[in-house]
């Protein structure tokens, strides 16, 4: 039982990574606001980034920029000291693209408030159903 | 990785995250959202991430910040939920 809970409390980024993400999907699916969904959207894709970050941690491991590199020839590189660069060089790339869908959807946000003159979703379709 | 520090800001981005969403006014939204943004940059440098902390700070809390107040001051602050 001790064992399980040490598990529990000893992963706790990503109980709070699922936490966000969580945030996220209901303020895509529920909010009735289009910027409240873009919103969702953005703590969606940071969530992930957040686990990915996550997985590269290593305890007692400093940031992966490897010391004495004067004479790197003559000692070895312990992976063990330095934290997985991996993942944080395939979430540079995420962010990126986040920042890309994020201007996409506000244009689109944008474009529809100028035809329908609201940013409410029910709204919206009140004027699409009834031309 | 300072695990009290850690997880104070992992506090403070739940609940940024939720006053974003929560908050009844698009411009408040977006302040939170930059302040969210922010927290997550903090969060990525005490894990050893330097690289991606400072392409949040600038992308994340920078420019997207920028595009909703952007969009916010071309559309309306109102908002029902």
């Amino acid at each position: 039982m001790e064992e399980f809970l040490r598990l529990i409390i000893g992963k706790y980024n990503y109980w709070i990574y699922i936490t966000l993400m969580m945030i996220g999907l209901y303020a895509m699916i529920a909010k009735n606001n289009l910027v409240k969904k873009i919103v969702g959207m953005n703590i969606f894709q940071t969530a992930i980034i957040l686990f990915y970050i996550s997985t590269g941690v290593k305890k007692g491991a400093t940031i992966p920029i490897i010391e004495h590199s004067h004479d790197a020839a003559h000692q070895a590189v312990r992976a063990a000291d330095y934290i997985n660069p991996l993942p944080h060089v395939l979430m540079l790339t995420a962010i990126v693209v986040s920042v890309a869908t994020l201007g996409v959807a506000l244009a689109v946000a944008i474009k529809v408030y100028h035809r329908y003159l609201t940013l409410e979703e029910d709204e919206i379709l009140k004027q699409i159903r009834e031309p | 990785m300072i695990w009290q520090l850690d997880l104070l800001i992992l506090t403070l981005v739940v609940f940024c995250g939720i006053g974003a969403i929560m908050i009844r006014d698009l411009l408040g939204a977006a302040i939170l959202f930059g302040a969210y943004s922010f927290m997550m940059c903090l969060l990525w440098t005490i894990m050893g991430a330097v690289d991606v902390a400072f392409t949040e700070a600038s992308v994340g809390a920078g420019v997207s910040t920028v595009f909703f107040v952007a969009a916010v001051y071309h559309t309306t602050r109102r908002t029902k939920d």
